[in-house]
C-alpha cells in the first residue's frame, strides 16, 4: 500500500516538476510548482512527519508560491516568445547542463553506494507517530539541534533585513 | 485473526463513509440556506421583505424553496467562456475555490462520539492531531482559485480583483496564524477535539474569555479571508465591476458564490470550535459513555453557535461600509500583526506566571 502510494506520488512529482521548467506560460508553471509542493507534503506524511507536511503546505504552497504568482501576475508576462533569442551570456546554457549532470552523477553514485535510510512504515506504532508531532519536533529542535536551528534563524533574519533594505525607498 | 481485522476495517470504512456523507449533506444544506438567509437578513435590515415567492403551491413559507430556484436558474443560464481566456484555468478556478473551502470540513469536530451497535463513532470526519494546522493549510489554498479565475479571464478588472485577493489573503493569513499560535500555546495541542474538551465546564472555560485579544484578531482576519464585507475588496463593484468573477456566468459563477458561503459556514463552525466551546454545553460535563441522544444534542449545539456567527457575517455585511484598499493593508500589516505578536508574548508570559504561582490556567 505504502509502496504504491510512494510510486504514484513520485510519478506526479516528476511530472509536475518537469512541467514547471518546460511551460512557456509562467502562471501555469507556478501552478505546477504548487502541485510539486503538495507532493512533497505527501512524502512527508508517508515518512510519518505530519507536522512538516502541514507546515510545508502553509509556508510553501500557501505563502511563497502565492507571492510568486502575485509577482508574475503583476509583471504581465503573457508573451514570453518576444524575449527569446536574447540570451545574456552564451556560456550559461552549457554551464547549466554541466552543473546539472554533475549533481546528478553525485546523487546517483551516492544512491548506488549506500542502501539509503530505512523508510518507517506508515502505521509503525506510536513511536513513529509521535515523531511527527509538533511537540516532539520542538523538543528536538531546541535540544539536540539548537545550533543549526539558531544558525538558520540568523540566516533568515539577515535575509529579512536585506529584503527590507532593498525595498526601502532611498531618502534623497 | 486476519478475517477479523478485515471485518473491523470494513466496518471502519462504512462508518466513516456514513459520517462523511452525513456531514457533507448537512453542511451543503446549511450553505444553500445561508444564501437565502443572507438576502432575507438584508431585506429585514433594509426594511423590506427579501425573496418570498418560491414556496410550495399557494403557501409562500418565506420563500423556503428559493435555493432550489436559484440553483435551477444557475444551470439554465448560458455559460460563456471568453475567447481570449485561458480555458483550462478558467474552468478549474471555481471548482478549486469550492473544493478548498469544502475540504475544511474534514477536520472540524461537529459533535461528540456516539455509540451505535457497540461501536464508538466520532461525529468528525477525521480526528487529526494537527487539526488547526490542517485547516490553516487548506484555508491558505483558497486564494489560488480566486487568483486563477482573475488571471484566466483575461480582463483587467478581473486581474485587479485577483491581485487584491492575493495580497489581502497573504496579509490576513499571517494575523490568523499568529492569533492561533497563542491559542495553541494555551491549549498545548493543535488537535481540535482536545481543544473542545478542554473548554467544557463553566462558561468561563471558553477560550474567548482567556484570549479576548486573540479572538478579536482571529475574527477580523476571518472576515478578510472569506472576503466578506468590510474587506470584500476583491469584488468591490463600484471600482472593479465584479472583481475576479466579472467574466463568469451560469453555474461557474454559482460555484464561486457557493464556495464563498461554504467558506463562511465552515469558518463559523471553526470560530465556535476554537473560542466558544465547540459542541460542549456550559456547565454540562462530557459524559463517559455518550449515547445517541447526547451525540445529536452536541451536533445541534455546535450548529446553534455556528449559525449565530453566520448571522453576524451577514449582519456586518449590511451594516458596515467597505474599507479602502490601502487602509486594508495598513490595518493588516501595521496594526493587527504587531498586536498579534504582542498577544503571543502576553499569553506565553501569563502562562509562565500562572505556572510559577501554581494557579491552574
Amino acid at each position: 500500500m505504502q509502496g504504491v502510494m510512494f510510486i504514484v506520488l513520485a510519478l506526479v512529482t516528476l511530472f509536475s516538476a518537469l512541467m514547471v521548467i518546460t511551460r512557456k506560460d509562467p502562471v501555469s508553471s507556478i501552478l505546477y510548482l504548487v502541485l510539486t509542493f503538495f507532493c512533497f507534503a505527501g512524502f512527508y506524511v508517508l515518512l510519518g512527519a505530519q507536522f512538516l507536511a502541514a507546515v510545508q503546505i502553509i509556508v510553501y504552497a500557501g505563502a511563497i508560491a502565492v507571492l510568486f504568482l502575485f509577482v508574475v501576475m503583476m509583471l504581465n508576462l503573457r508573451e514570453p516568445e518576444a524575449e527569446e533569442g536574447k540570451e545574456l551570456i552564451p556560456i550559461w546554457k552549457p554551464l547549466g547542463y554541466a552543473v546539472g549532470i554533475g549533481v546528478g552523477i553525485v546523487f546517483l553514485s551516492y544512491l548506488a553506494s549506500s542502501p539509503g535510510p530505512a523508510i518507517p512504515p506508515l502505521n509503525g506504532g506510536d513511536e513513529i507517530y509521535a515523531m511527527g508531532r509538533a511537540d516532539f519536533l520542538g523538543k528536538a529542535l531546541f535540544t539536540d539541534f539548537i545550533l543549526p536551528f539558531e544558525i538558520a534563524g540568523v540566516l533568515l533574519l539577515a535575509a529579512v533585513l536585506g529584503a527590507v533594505a532593498l525595498a526601502k525607498k532611498k531618502r534623497v | 485473526m486476519l478475517d477479523l481485522s478485515i471485518v473491523m476495517s470494513m466496518a471502519f470504512l462504512v462508518e466513516k463513509s456514513i459520517v462523511t456523507v452525513f456531514i457533507f449533506i448537512v453542511v451543503l444544506a446549511v450553505v444553500a440556506y445561508a444564501t437565502l438567509g443572507e438576502r432575507k437578513i438584508a431585506g429585514y435590515l433594509q426594511d423590506r421583505h427579501g425573496p418570498n415567492r418560491a414556496g410550495i403551491g399557494k403557501h409562500k413559507l418565506w420563500g423556503i424553496l428559493q435555493p432550489i430556484a436559484d440553483g435551477t436558474k444557475f444551470f439554465m443560464k448560458e455559460d460563456i467562456i471568453p475567447d481570449k481566456a485561458n480555458k483550462i484555468l478558467f474552468v478549474l478556478a471555481p471548482t478549486f475555490t469550492f473544493c478548498a473551502a469544502g475540504f475544511i470540513m474534514a477536520a472540524i469536530p461537529f459533535g461528540d462520539r456516539i455509540t451505535i451497535f457497540g461501536r464508538e463513532v466520532l461525529l468528525q470526519i477525521a480526528d487529526i492531531n494537527l487539526g488547526i494546522l490542517y485547516i490553516l493549510a487548506i484555508g491558505s489554498l483558497g486564494v489560488y482559485g480566486i487568483a486563477m479565475g482573475g488571471w484566466a479571464s483575461n480582463n483587467k478588472y478581473s486581474l485587479m480583483g485577483g491581485l487584491r485577493t492575493v495580497s489581502q489573503m497573504i496579509s490576513y493569513e499571517i494575523v490568523m496564524g499568529l492569533a492561533l499560535v497563542a491559542l495553541m500555546i494555551d491549549h498545548g495541542t493543535p488537535a481540535l477535539r482536545q481543544i473542545v474538551i478542554q473548554q467544557s465546564g463553566p462558561i468561563w472555560h471558553w477560550s474567548v474569555f482567556s484570549h479576548p485579544l486573540g479572538f478579536l484578531l482571529f475574527y477580523i482576519s476571518v472576515f478578510a479571508e472569506c472576503s466578506r464585507m468590510p474587506f470584500d475588496l476583491p469584488e468591490a463593484e463600484n471600482e472593479l465591476v465584479a472583481g475576479y468573477h466579472t467574466e463568469y456566468s451560469s453555474m461557474k459563477f454559482g460555484l464561486f458564490q457557493f464556495g464563498e458561503y461554504t467558506h463562511m459556514t465552515l469558518a463559523s463552525c471553526f470560530i465556535a470550535t476554537l473560542y466558544f466551546g465547540g459542541w460542549t454545553i456550559p456547565w454540562v460535563a462530557v459524559p463517559e459513555n455518550p449515547g445517541l441522544i447526547w451525540g445529536i444534542i452536541s451536533f445541534g449545539v455546535l450548529w446553534i453557535k455556528a449559525l449565530f456567527f453566520l448571522f453576524v457575517f451577514m449582519w456586518v455585511r449590511w451594516t458596515l461600509p467597505r474599507f479602502r484598499y490601502d487602509q486594508l493593508l495598513y490595518l493588516g500589516w501595521k496594526k493587527l500583526i504587531p498586536l498579534a505578536i504582542f498577544n503571543i508574548f502576553l499569553t506565553a508570559g501569563l502562562i509562565l506566571l500562572f505556572q510559577k504561582f501554581g494557579i491552574a490556567g
